[in-house]
């Protein structure tokens, strides 16, 4: 499975479907998410959560600007992040390490301050290398045909393993059910030839959906864009076949760094080390065999 | 421990509000990690009391079938079978506790359901699959009296995966993205190795006569303190990962396992030959290596929970590609 990467397509990508057993299969399709174009609506929160039928998840005030659900997981399966920084929208040079605005008047924000708000929709990144999958002991988890992760629910036995192995921290167990839920990509909607339901959602296009490929092409264009327009804070996230997880089928537009939006900064699948892992283990069950032969000639005297 | 553990890291938040949690003096340069409100970037893990148990047994089993291979090889007839009765109840306790844990216990056939070699859990599920019929096979042939062949032979094969037993449950925990297990991907075999024969002597010592307790002795002594060693050489290396190993409950939990193994051995040492001392030993070493397990177990809690251990090493990774960008 991903402990090898799966072959690039002559347009750069990776072709998960192919390794994953499916011999004639669709372009693999993902999200380009564009965080400088997303007006916070959540609009794409709501329409997951009415076509997949996602249980409520509290109605909280966490303290996060408009933020009122927190992060992704078993109940949300797309997020809506907001963050209000102390600069100018724009301008790079000013202010990496933005300044908390709580104390500035409500009448000057946007003005002589400056005030920007990033806003973020996140979501599964469906992964080419991805550790949920790998780890999973049922195949609960699968490769679709369009190169998406998903849960069968049906399958699941409710293990957890998945939970900890994501480096996202976006799967998760949820309470009363017992087993593990995440973004499907719309795999019924897929299936059926529409487009997942968060994209449709979307009124910016800030959630883009269409095989992954175009969505690069598309996305560098967008960056060179806002680069010449002087918002040189834009860069890609996850669009790279060579990282650690060797490319997200969900992959964004961010205006800060990615820790900044919940995002590890250089996420690595902890599968790539399960050679060297066994390998340890191997070392170590031969030295307790060994043991166990010293402990008799000692003992026997 | 190292001087890097005693690091305080200072958190800005996204916003820019500063949070600063200091763990000692503040010895080099903080570094800043920049987050979403403070948010875990990882999802705590769901196990529950039961993973750390069910470590701890599995370990004895193995461990217990090593000894009981070794017993009956050398004519020890009361420690072979004491030790073939503890395997025997130990995986099947440890199997309990696996699927107590399951969010949907009912279903913990699916396990057998495929065979991948990318998931640990999975080798686990197999080789346990084998391992735990021929545990039983082995005792029941043993109290018995019967097929004594077939004894011997699942006793044979029970021995030759005990060792996988042993040890594969840390590939387990290290093929997570937790940062406390992940970066102790190194040592955590070798701790598991050496928790899983400390108690397995321990439990032969205290339920051994002392004639033929010698090996169990050595096992005892020599596993508790090679699981000290492995979790100070683990903490070590782990650097700043250390952390989450010695503060808040794990650190407690940690402490008070090398406290036990440690006195454990000592009282295995001087007085093991006697019989209060050979059960006071047994129990002090067993506990240890459970308070160890449930110790990694918290420990891994702990780093999953900060988001500075998982943005910090691979902001420093990334900037040490490329340099430029920073400063
Ligand atoms: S982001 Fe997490 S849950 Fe989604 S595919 Fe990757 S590893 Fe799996």
């Amino acid at each position: 499975m991903s402990m090898t990467l799966p072959p690039k397509t002559p347009s750069g990508g990776r072709d998960p479907a192919a390794i994953s057993g499916w011999a004639q299969h669709p372009d693999r399709v993902g999200f380009f998410t564009d965080t400088s174009i997303c007006i916070g609506c959540k609009a794409c929160e709501v329409a997951c959560k009415e076509w997949n039928e996602v249980p409520d998840d509290g109605l909280n005030w966490l303290g996060q600007s408009y933020d009122h659900t927190g992060e992704l997981g078993a109940d949300t399966w797309r997020h809506v992040q907001f963050i209000e920084q102390r600069k100018r929208p724009g301008t790079a040079d000013e202010g990496l390490d933005a300044p908390l605005i709580e104390h500035v008047p409500l009448a000057q924000l946007g003005r002589e301050e400056g005030f920007r708000w990033l806003m973020s929709s996140d979501v599964c990144k469906h992964c080419t290398s991805a550790a949920c999958l790998d780890v999973c002991p049922t195949g609960a988890l699968f490769r679709t045909e369009f190169g998406t992760v998903v849960v069968q629910a049906d399958i699941c036995n409710g293990c957890g393993y998945c939970v900890p192995a994501c480096p996202f921290g976006v799967i998760d167990q949820r309470r009363g059910d017992g087993r593990v839920w995440k973004c499907t990509l719309c795999y019924d909607r897929l299936k059926g030839g529409f487009e997942p339901a968060c994209a449709q959602a979307c009124p910016t296009n800030s959630i883009q959906f269409g095989p992954l490929d175009e969505l690069k092409v598309r996305a560098n264009r967008r960056v060179r864009q806002l680069h010449e327009q002087g918002f040189t804070d834009a860069r890609l996230y996850g669009a790279d076949p060579d990282d650690g997880v060797g490319g997200l089928g969900a992959f964004f537009l961010l205006m800060d760094e990615p820790e900044v939006y919940r995002l590890p900064p250089d996420p690595v699948v902890p599968t790539r080390d399960l050679p060297a892992m066994w390998g340890a283990a191997a070392k170590a069950a031969t030295a307790l065999a060994v043991a166990t032969v010293a402990a008799f000639m000692a003992g026997r005297r | 421990m190292s001087t890097t553990e005693e690091r305080s890291v200072a958190a800005t938040n996204a916003d820019g509000s500063e949070r600063r949690r200091s763990a000692g003096r503040a010895l080099v340069p903080d570094v800043e990690v920049r987050t979403y409100y403070d948010r875990s970037v990882l999802k705590r893990p769901t196990w529950k009391h039961w993973i750390a148990e069910y470590f701890f047994l599995g370990g004895l089993s193995a461990g217990s079938s090593l000894l009981a291979f070794g017993a009956s090889r050398t004519g020890r007839r009361a420690l072979a079978r004491r030790s073939r009765l503890v395997a025997l109840a130990a995986v099947g306790g440890g199997g309990a506790a696996l699927v107590a844990d399951l969010g949907r216990p009912e279903r913990f056939a699916n396990m057998l359901r495929v065979a991948k070699v990318t998931s640990p859990m999975s080798v686990g599920s197999w080789v346990l699959a084998a391992y735990g019929p021929a545990t039983g096979v082995a005792a029941a042939a043993d109290v018995l009296g019967v097929f004594p062949r077939l004894g011997a032979a699942a006793e044979g094969v029970a021995a030759a995966l005990a060792p996988v037993v042993a040890t594969y449950t840390a590939v387990l925990v290290a093929d997570t993205s937790v940062p406390a297990w992940h970066g102790a991907r190194g040592e955590l075999p070798y701790l598991f190795a050496a928790s899983a024969g400390a108690s397995a002597g321990a439990a032969a010592l205290a339920l051994t006569p002392v004639a033929e307790n010698g090996p169990a002795r050595c096992w005892a002594v020599a596993g508790a303190l090679g699981e000290v060693a492995a979790s100070t050489i683990m903490e070590r290396r782990l650097g700043e990962l250390a952390e989450p190993y010695h503060t808040g409950r794990a650190g407690i939990l940690s402490k008070a396992a090398s406290a036990c193994a440690l006195a454990g051995a000592a009282v295995g040492l001087l007085r093991g030959r006697r019989r209060r001392g050979a059960i006071i030993s047994g129990a002090l070493v067993a506990a240890g290596s459970l308070l160890e397990r449930f110790a990694v177990l918290e420990a891994g809690r702990q780093s999953a929970a900060d988001p500075k251990y998982v943005v910090k090493p691979q902001r420093e990774r990334l900037d040490a590609t490329r340099p430029s960008e920073s400063e």
